[in-house]
């Protein structure tokens, strides 16, 4: 068969499936903290605990009440969104009107505490969870063996990543969100719960986080720190696609587990450094990222 | 508008209440307090236990230069202080150095670690600046994991102290108490004498108004720069020490939760406070020490507190007790 700058095309094209997939949890991933960020201005740092919890959720759902994958890719986001709703009302709305560096230091303060939690009752393994039945298997593409499981990672996030570009700037409610996040005096003086609003749209950021934690639950083993790592990365994701452009959180996660998986069969010892060096070259070049405004 | 961290002091009391030369006899005196009881703890704790609160309480004065003077949040002062760790045992272990040699390559790396990291974010304010401190953070964390020269996974081990000048022997942890106390002694003066200069006044300025600065004519960018690197250096210069009290430079120095660790310091002490931060380190290295056969559990507690101070406590310890005695603290 024919190899390509020395390199095996079974090796090529694994490195860029698993490139995709990672690609598919930073979009998702950066998708909600973009969400939250435009309405709320407040990164997120808990994301990636919030994460982990909705993979450990559905580990819980199926070891304890049997609860299968498919329920559980819906259950799992609407149970730690709605923790995120909680989160939200009882402990960033007090912080609403100071700085926004407060916000970033209590959701780290709640990481600890959610990954202490885990960690308390779990411990640091990690804990299996099974490929769903009629996703397991493989398909034989001709110049690879494509894990059906995988395909449907990437399949479910472009889904959900579409769903989300779509509900935000092509319906009623994306408007009233849009309109909240340039000017949420004047959206309340038409009458719209600008809180509400706030409070669905942070529970909605999370609910993304955990969605992509369960569809994470059975390729990855369902631990603790799975967030934690992981979350740092997808902060340069976002610096690189611009902070809170949809269209930038989407296109830099796949595009950039994709650089990240090329960079694994050509140069493997800055696979886990080329992300921070784009941000390096973005911020030398567009401070603002690559679809952000200038601020 | 836009609401600033909060300075626990507010600057208008430097001008009441007796003014300027009160509130520097003060400070004079808890300079005094300090080196008292630098000079009394090894009597009663464990010296080691003691250094150990040195370093991070050196290392807290150094974040609390950027966020509570500067209002710039890092979260990625880790990398300096682990990056300083891992030059230092290399000097000392690698190249033999002795420990001030050692320590000063140390200052140095972290130094132009901060000029470089530092040149790419003060671009960007705010949440963003934190946000992409803490991804070169992570960018050093990873390098540290693989490289050979780092020791990956096991980090340096059994850094040798050396001798001093290549006179005096450091292997005992009651010799080398002095050397790490006057390093802090010098450390921190440096940071309040770096506070109150015309430098540190220009700093407060920027916090409180960037805009209006800008409109006076300060090359604001500079400032902040130049706040970076000297804040990145004498967080070298705590890392560095550290690794010689330890004996060790490993992953910890340089992981995020390092990072976290000194921004809680700060914030239990009090944000902008100028000795806010060793109360803070202390508390923080008590609670590891004697929590620490929780286990995970202090991870909690830690967040707990965290989400405490943000809450309701955003003054901190030495905040409060300023307005209570109302002097600046």
């Amino acid at each position: 068969m024919f190899e390509l700058l020395g390199i095996p095309p079974q090796a090529l094209f694994g490195q860029v499936l698993l490139g995709l997939i990672n690609g598919a949890f930073y979009a998702v991933l950066s998708l909600g903290l973009a969400v939250i960020f435009g309405l709320l201005n407040i990164i997120n740092f808990a994301h990636g605990a919030l994460y982990m919890m909705g993979a450990f959720v559905a580990w819980m759902l199926l070891t304890y009440l049997g609860i299968p994958f498919w329920a559980a890719l819906v259950v799992s986001p609407l149970i730690v969104g709605g923790i995120g709703m909680v989160i939200e009302r009882t402990l960033l709305r007090p912080l609403h009107e100071l700085d926004h560096l407060y916000s970033l230091l209590l959701t780290f303060g709640l990481t600890l505490v959610i990954a202490g939690l885990f960690q308390n009752f779990y411990g640091v393994s990690g804990k299996p969870y099974p490929i769903p039945a009629a996703l397991t298997g493989v398909i034989n593409l001709g110049f690879m063996f494509l894990p059906i499981y995988r395909a449907f990672i990437i399949v479910m996030a472009v889904i959900v990543c579409f769903g989300t570009w779509f509900l935000i700037e092509k319906t009623r409610l994306g408007s009233y969100l849009r309109a909240a996040t340039e000017n949420p005096e004047m959206v309340s003086a038409f009458g719209i719960n600008v809180p509400m609003l706030i409070t669905l749209t942070y529970g909605f950021g999370v609910a993304l986080a955990a969605f992509a934690g369960v569809l994470a639950a059975p390729v990855y083993s369902v631990n603790p720190v799975m967030g934690n790592d992981l979350i740092i990365v997808v902060f340069a994701v976002i610096v690189i696609g611009g902070m809170g452009s949809i269209i930038g959180a989407i296109l830099g996660g796949f595009s950039l587990g994709l650089v990240e998986g090329l960079t694994k069969v050509f140069y493997p010892e800055a696979s886990t450094t080329i992300i921070f060096v784009i941000m390096a070259l973005v911020l030398l070049l567009k401070p603002s990222g690559i679809f952000g405004r200038e601020v | 508008m836009s609401h600033h961290i909060e300075p626990t002091t507010p600057t208008q009391l430097q001008g009441k209440t007796g003014g300027r030369r009160r509130t520097a006899r003060h400070h004079m005196f808890v300079f005094a307090l300090i080196a008292a009881l630098v000079v009394i703890a090894p009597q009663f704790l464990y010296p080691v236990f003691v250094m150990k609160f040195l370093c991070f309480a050196l290392f807290a004065m150094a974040f609390n230069l950027m966020l509570g003077f500067g209002g710039l949040l890092s979260f990625g002062h880790a990398a300096f202080f682990g990056g300083a760790a891992y030059a230092t045992g290399h000097a000392a272990k690698v190249w033999g150095w002795p420990p001030e040699l050692a320590i000063g390559f140390a200052v140095l790396v972290a130094a132009v670690m901060g000029a470089v990291f530092g040149f790419l974010a003060i671009k960007s304010r705010g949440i963003y600046f934190a946000m992409i401190t803490l991804a070169f953070a992570q960018m050093v964390y990873f390098y540290a994991l693989q490289s050979p020269i780092t020791g990956g996974e096991d980090g340096l081990q059994s850094i040798p102290r050396n001798s001093l000048f290549g006179l005096v022997d450091l292997s005992s942890d009651r010799v080398f108490y002095w050397l790490v106390a006057a390093i802090f002694m010098a450390g921190i003066f440096f940071v309040y004498r770096v506070i109150h200069s015309p430098f540190g006044e220009v700093l407060k300025g920027i916090r409180e108004n960037e805009q209006r600065m800008i409109s006076l004519g300060y090359q604001v960018q500079r400032y902040k720069l130049v706040t970076f690197i000297i804040s990145a250096a004498l967080s070298g210069l705590a890392g560095g020490t550290k690794a010689l009290v330890f004996h060790l430079a490993s992953l910890v120095d340089v992981h995020w939760t390092m990072s976290g660790e000194v921004v809680l310091m700060t914030l239990i002490g009090g944000l902008g406070s100028i000795f806010g931060p060793i109360v803070g380190a202390g508390v923080v290295v008590a609670m590891q020490n004697y929590l620490a056969d929780l286990g995970s559990l202090v991870l909690i507690i830690q967040g707990m507190v965290f989400i405490v101070c943000v809450l309701v406590f955003r003054e901190g310890i030495v905040g409060v007790l300023a307005k209570w005695l109302k002097t600046r603290l």
